[in-house]
């Protein structure tokens, strides 16, 4: 009935023009993907130069050549078997991985532990982690590097580069504000069906939350990766579980001069992993944000 | 102007952190801690006089606020800083830290006053909802149990452990420590810092402050919105260049200047150039998915790649940059210099952090909603006015949060970009760097603490007037 009524109130299409052909050979409001085209080339740019020093060598950069160069294989070698840029992309990965998984995890079982459970002294417990919001690593960073390769003795050692990491506020909030936005009676139905609380985690909530888990891995997955002052005080130079950023520097401060087109190269290497899973998983980044804004 | 040299250290014996001592029998302290307690019974008892509440009450609740905030600082200090033989500078240190504790204890205890006796209370009751939860109380502490132990061993001690290392002088490596009172942040300071003149001239900077919020107030002409505006341009400038060579040290002035100039640069032109970008782009068009993709992915390269990048085009012979400028006529630019390495940093930081402000405003943009804007055409507003009133304020939620990110990064994030772009040089040494060149590269741990606590009180202070100024005049809707 009501379709009827809406086919009847439809105003009919106005009949095309020449003007009108024309009018869409171009593209609909044309300057603003120009001004898009000029932002993205702007954006772009500097990444691309960096590629493009990367396959050159010392004299080619100083004599600014706009070709790619020839020194591809050359910078390749001098970055990934002479200073050991193919180990330090491991050691990345490798924490990135941990550190986004454990964190995951952790945020997951205490979202779970603050929706779905009354316990006495609830809100104290949830005050003491909303307060660590205001405690950037940055700030506490001497500190924290007194106790962890002084009083721990972590020096250098996987486990000072990701324990620290693995809770995180807002990853728990992020699981909360989730987990409380699912209809409780999602829950009633499990525990009628005689689940407990893990199996209720993995069987209903984990299935339904895979975008709020893209959303954090994606940004811790970056995150960690991109760290740098951590690892500077914690695993520097020589030490076997450097990570990649750090490992950059070996490539700044070589011999007696530097050689751009392996320093570029290296960034460039450096580069791919994070930007890969940052635009792969994108759409769950903007929803994570969004979550986080509401809040 | 600037103050003198560096001063040594005052290490006293037998002292250190936090010991239960004698330090009631001293009577300065005594005195110094039963002023506040004094003030606060008096100003509270007016204050619950005027409310109609019982005086007892406020006596004891403004005696206890004074007490605690006096002694908050002081207790762990063991008042050191009153001893005999200190500098008067240590003791003007001193009561400045007393004055910062009694004013935070009688605002802290002003607002729990606020919120008992006006009626809200009840909603702070437990509403646990109860509707889909499970039972048992020992599963959701087994669940939360790692998060809070690593938060408690990786967050929380190291934060109390800064500032018990802020008194103290010590290195890493060596487990030997000397107590050192508040001789780290004096050395910040200057010896003029207490001086009548610095009194002066803050009161000069407070009553600039004053008058730009008051002159003209209800006035929304462009001249007065102007005189306004210049106003708080010359209050910042004056402080910046008058005030505050008089408060702190030499070389910590340039680290606080360095520190500022490159924020706000950052902040300005990362949001100015976004939202112009924004402006022209947001109409929904065609492969508006990939033209995000490419605007955003320098989110995700790290500050110190940000910082090798633009280290390459900005080098001296062969950088892009200056091949420019000599293809122009021109002779290539110093990027290395005290006045232009700080642009470099800069222009690295707002390139990683436009496409993130981009997309912001992109979203914000298309949330405002057209038939204002028409009404507003229709009743003669230019589109210069459309947008400067309507638009702009419809989008402050959004400036907010991309202010407070960018601030964010700005002053943390840039470390990476700094370390390989200018190695710190002169003009780029912001607070962060400072730090780990002071507690890493020196091993000074406790100079170090002492500066991470003055950057913790600067994000505090300018969070908190985030929120008073630009937090009050955002507009959630319509």
């Amino acid at each position: 009935m009501t379709t009827t009524v809406n086919m009847l109130t439809e105003t009919a299409q106005p009949i095309a023009t020449r003007a009108d052909s024309v009018r869409r050979i171009i593209p609909k409001r044309w300057y603003a993907h120009v001004v898009l085209w000029i932002a993205c080339f702007f954006i772009g740019f500097p990444l691309f130069y960096a590629m493009l020093v990367g396959t050159q060598n010392n004299a080619q950069v100083i004599n600014f050549q706009i070709l790619p160069g020839d020194s591809l294989a050359n910078n390749w070698q001098s970055v990934m078997v002479d200073r050991n840029l193919g180990r330090y992309m491991v050691n990345s990965v490798v924490l990135a991985v941990v550190v986004t998984t454990g964190k995951t995890v952790l945020s997951l079982m205490a979202g779970l532990a603050f929706v779905y459970f009354r316990f006495p002294g609830k809100w104290l417990v949830f005050g003491f982690v909303l307060i660590t919001l205001m405690m950037p690593t940055e700030l506490l960073i001497i500190a924290l590097f007194r106790f962890v390769s002084g009083q721990l003795e972590w020096g250098g050692r996987f486990e000072a580069l990701a324990i620290p990491f693995l809770a995180s506020a807002t990853g728990t909030f992020l699981f909360r504000q989730h987990f409380a936005n699912i209809p409780a009676e999602l829950s009633e139905a499990s525990q009628m069906d005689g689940a407990n609380p893990l199996q209720f985690l993995f069987r209903v909530l984990i299935p339904i939350s895979w975008n709020t888990i893209g959303a954090l891995a994606v940004i811790q997955f970056v995150y960690v990766w991109n760290m740098y002052l951590w690892p500077l005080l914690i695993a520097p130079n020589g030490v076997e579980n450097q990570v990649v950023q750090v490992g950059l520097r070996s490539l700044l401060s070589v011999d007696t001069s530097i050689s751009y087109g392996p320093l570029m190269l290296g960034a460039v290497i450096a580069s791919i992993p994070p930007v890969i899973v940052f635009v792969l998983l994108q759409k769950q980044f903007m929803s994570g944000f969004a979550i986080t804004r509401d809040k | 102007m600037i103050g003198a040299s560096i001063r040594p250290y005052r290490v006293l014996p037998n002292q250190t952190f936090l010991e239960k001592s004698d330090m009631f029998t001293q009577s300065t302290n005594v005195l110094v801690t039963l002023i506040p307690a004094i003030i606060g019974a008096v100003y509270f008892t007016l204050l619950f006089i005027s409310l109609k509440r019982p005086l007892w009450l406020g006596i004891i609740i403004g005696s206890g606020a004074g007490l605690l905030g006096s002694m908050i600082f002081m207790v762990p200090l063991n008042y050191c800083t009153f001893e005999p033989d200190r500098d008067p500078i240590d003791v003007y240190f001193g009561i400045f830290l007393i004055v910062v504790g009694v004013s935070v204890s009688f605002a802290i205890a002003r607002s729990i006053v606020a919120f008992f006796f006006s009626g809200q209370r009840r909603s702070l009751i437990d509403h646990q909802v109860s509707a889909g939860t499970f039972k048992g109380w020992l599963m959701p502490w087994l669940l939360l149990l790692p998060t809070l132990v690593i938060l408690a061993l990786f967050l929380y001690y190291p934060s109390l452990d800064t500032f018990r290392l802020s008194t103290l002088l010590t290195r890493l490596g060596n487990s030997r420590t000397v107590f050192v009172c508040v001789d780290n942040f004096t050395r910040l300071l200057n010896d003029n810092t207490f001086s009548i003149q610095t009194a002066l001239f803050l009161i000069i900077s407070l009553q600039l402050l004053v008058a730009s919020q008051t002159v003209f107030k209800n006035s929304d002409t462009m001249w007065s919105r102007l005189f306004r505006y210049s106003l708080i341009l010359s209050n910042v400038m004056f402080f910046l260049f008058m005030v505050m060579p008089l408060i702190f040290s030499e070389n910590y002035y340039w680290v606080l200047i360095a520190t500022f100039s490159i924020s706000s640069a950052i902040v300005i032109l990362s949001l100015t150039i976004s939202l112009g970008i924004a402006t022209m782009a947001y109409q929904p068009i065609r492969g508006a998915s990939i033209y995000r993709t490419l605007l955003i992915w320098p989110y995700a390269i790290s500050p110190p790649v940000a910082g090798i990048i633009f280290f390459i085009i900005f080098n001296q012979t062969g950088g892009i940059a200056n091949h420019l400028i000599r293809l122009f006529g021109g002779e290539g630019l110093e990027w290395k210099s005290v006045e232009l390495a700080p642009w470099t940093i800069i222009l690295a930081s707002v390139w990683k952090a436009l496409g993130f402000s981009i997309l912001f405003y992109i979203a914000g943009l298309q949330n405002v909603p057209q038939d204002l804007l028409e009404a507003a055409a229709i009743d003669g507003a230019n589109a210069w006015q459309r947008f400067m009133r309507i638009t702009v304020p419809m989008l402050s939620p959004i400036t907010f949060f991309l202010i407070v990110t960018n601030i964010s990064y700005a002053f943390f994030d840039i470390f990476g970009t700094i370390d390989y772009l200018t190695g710190g040089s002169a003009g780029t040494n912001v607070m962060i760097y400072e730090i780990y060149n002071v507690g890493i590269r020196n091993n000074d741990l406790g100079k170090a603490s002492a500066q991470s606590l003055v950057l913790f009180v600067l994000v505090i202070g300018i969070t908190y007037l985030q929120f008073r100024t630009t937090g009050r005049r955002v507009s959630y809707g319509a």
